[in-house]
């Protein structure tokens, strides 16, 4: 009986199963296989015996992972540059999309946001050689400018130190276009009404746009702001392993989790510590997630992710 | 009066458009120095340094990129290739699923949502992927390493469930009811209403297979498989491999250290993003209103 039910039900739903399944089992291969390949992590890999096949060390990769000194490095970088991003993004989009409001004029606004939206559809190898136009040390325009001022010029790619100012500075010029549109969609939701009679009471433009549209955009800032901190620990490895062009003497402040996952791999073949940084992330962004999401539903269950 | 307030000076107008123009040029001119370096002759560059303003013009650059045209024509037609392929592939993918998942009368659409949902949650990282890819499925130098890791998206699914599930649904009980088929009703009156979506979705995965090198650094080694951004990476980071790439044969040395090589890499930079920055203000509402739309809830 139950059994008949479940084929009657199965016809029914059979085309639709159907359409379903290519994108089911492409999710299930490529997806969750590697999910259970993280058992890697727990052995010793041998490229021939598979992950199947190597063996069980048990936590031996985690207690390496854990005395390497680079480790506090990557988290540090990581969390750092990451947090910097999110607070800048959030100041200087919030502060164009308000401005952005102010104008008038349809033409103007239209050019503004293509002008900033474009670098979000630049990779970051393209952003790397505008970097690079600035900051070769022999050529580079930023040292004709220093030489200009008369300061000493800075070999950038084997200097560590500025490299804490160049990541934000990049990751901001190619982010803030995206994110000030949709700081801006939110500003353009407000009623209008809000505006008439601010203005008809008398409001000034500075005093319209801090008690009025600002206040509007609290929730998507805060949703925005804690999405982001749930995937803290998630590094761009395009801006940190492209910028840098991979320059070793540079890695005490480029180093980040996912370039230090990148590079125990390929380059130095160790593929258990490399396999136990990528589960470490992957389990404490799950954490990350599903707290922040939790947080999200108390304030308010409409903007929870799930 | 009206006249009065006409000729005001508005100083916080000119105050914001100011602010603006600035900060435009912080946007130009990155795009604006590489496309002077390509520009500007070797031998000022390598004196002088770069410089925004290339004076004189120099086209020795591109007319060396176009005497040997093997190389970036050879990775023009991987890109493309593999983006046209990806981008439609993921569009099949994504949107028969989606579809599927949004008919309310479709008894697994929870458990199947719950089971792509995770996957946005929770992965197993970049070495079993890799190990799969490389060890069990052999994608090295081949497309299929280029297009499968990019291919698809979860996050694309439910954009588009979203989309299918706002179509009123007396369109799909009249059509029942004239006797059409499912597959019927997808193809020929689903599909057709939903070009705004299946545009921006395949727009965004075009553009994602355009500009992505990630799957060529691990799994391309072979020089005619290199994509775009993947050829351009390699050259920045190793200015041998430009002279390399350049002369297939080997040329006497003299040749070769007359290469123009700063403004060659740059002149490939240009010719990389140039079709995309071309194409782009036409597309642009497109992108905005895709990226922009975050509906992902259940």
């Amino acid at each position: 009986m139950e059994f008949g039910r479940m084929g009657i039900r199965f016809r029914k739903n059979r085309f639709m199963l159907g359409l379903a399944m290519p994108m089911i089992l492409f999710v299930l291969v490529f997806s969750y296989v590697p999910m259970f390949g993280a058992i890697v992590a727990f052995k010793r890999y041998k490229f021939n015996e598979g992950i199947l096949g190597s063996e069980w060390i048990g936590m031996t990769n985690f207690k390496f992972l854990f005395q390497t000194p680079d480790l506090w490095r990557i988290v540090r970088n990581t969390l750092g540059y990451n947090a910097l991003f999110i607070a800048l993004d959030l100041v200087f989009s919030v502060l164009v999309a308000l401005l952005l409001f102010e104008l008038t004029s349809r033409k103007w606004l239209k050019l503004y946001q293509t002008v900033m939206f474009f670098p979000y559809f630049l990779s970051w190898v393209v952003v790397a050689y505008m970097v690079y136009a600035f900051l070769n040390p022999r050529s580079g325009m930023l040292n004709q400018l220093f030489e200009w001022f008369g300061w000493p010029s800075i070999n950038w790619y084997t200097e560590p130190g500025p490299w804490t100012a160049i990541f934000p500075i990049a990751n901001l010029w190619k982010q803030i276009g995206f994110s000030a549109i949709i700081y801006y969609a939110g500003l353009v939701g407000i009623d209008q009404s809000y505006f008439e009679a601010a203005r008809i009471d008398g409001a000034g433009r500075w005093r319209i746009m801090t008690k009025i549209s600002l206040p509007f955009l609290y929730p998507v800032i805060s949703i925005l702001t804690i999405l982001a901190v749930g995937h803290i620990f998630e590094a761009d490895f395009g801006l940190f392993y492209q910028l840098p062009m991979n320059s070793p003497v540079l890695l005490p402040t480029t180093d980040v989790i996912d370039t230090f996952i990148y590079r125990t791999l390929t380059q130095m073949g160790n593929i258990g510590v490399s396999a136990a940084v990528g589960l470490v992330k992957s389990v404490v962004g799950l954490a990350m997630v599903v707290a922040v999401n939790l947080l999200v539903r108390r304030m308010n269950p409409d903007n929870a992710l799930f | 009066m009206l006249k009065a307030r006409a000729v005001r000076f508005d100083w916080a107008k000119i105050g914001i458009h100011t602010f603006f123009i600035l900060l435009s040029l912080v946007f130009i001119v990155p795009l604006w120095a590489i496309a002077a370096i390509s520009l500007s002759s070797e031998t000022k560059l390598v004196k002088a340094g770069y410089s925004l303003i290339p004076r004189p013009l120099d086209f020795t650059a591109y007319q060396y990129i176009l005497k040997n045209p093997l190389v970036i024509l050879d990775s023009y037609r991987v890109t493309a290739v593999m983006s046209f392929a990806g981008a439609l592939l993921s569009l099949l993918l994504i949107a028969t699923c989606a579809y599927a998942l949004a008919r309310k009368d479709f008894a697994y659409r929870k458990a199947i949502t719950y089971f792509l949902f995770f996957t946005m949650l929770f992965n197993g990282g970049l070495v079993p992927y890799y190990i799969l890819m490389t060890k069990y499925f052999h994608v090295q130098n081949t497309y299929a390493g280029l297009i499968l890791p990019v291919l698809g998206g979860v996050f694309y699914v439910f954009l588009m469930r979203t989309f299918f599930s706002q179509l009123p649904e007396s369109i799909v009980e009249s059509a029942i009811i004239d006797g059409a088929g499912e597959a019927r009703i997808f193809f020929s009156i689903i599909i057709p209403l939903s070009k705004p979506v299946l545009a921006t979705v395949g727009l965004i995965k075009l553009l994602t297979y355009w500009n992505s090198w990630f799957q060529a650094l691990l799994f391309i080694s072979d020089k005619e498989k290199y994509p775009l951004q993947y050829l351009l990476q390699v050259m920045l980071q190793n200015i041998e491999e430009i002279t390399k790439q350049m002369n297939y044969m080997p040329t006497d040395y003299e040749a070769l250290s007359a290469m123009p090589t700063e403004s060659v890499r740059m002149a490939m930079a240009v010719l990389a993003v140039g079709p995309m920055l071309f194409v782009f203000p036409f597309f642009q509402s497109y992108f905005a209103k895709g990226l922009t739309v975050g509906a992902v809830k259940e």
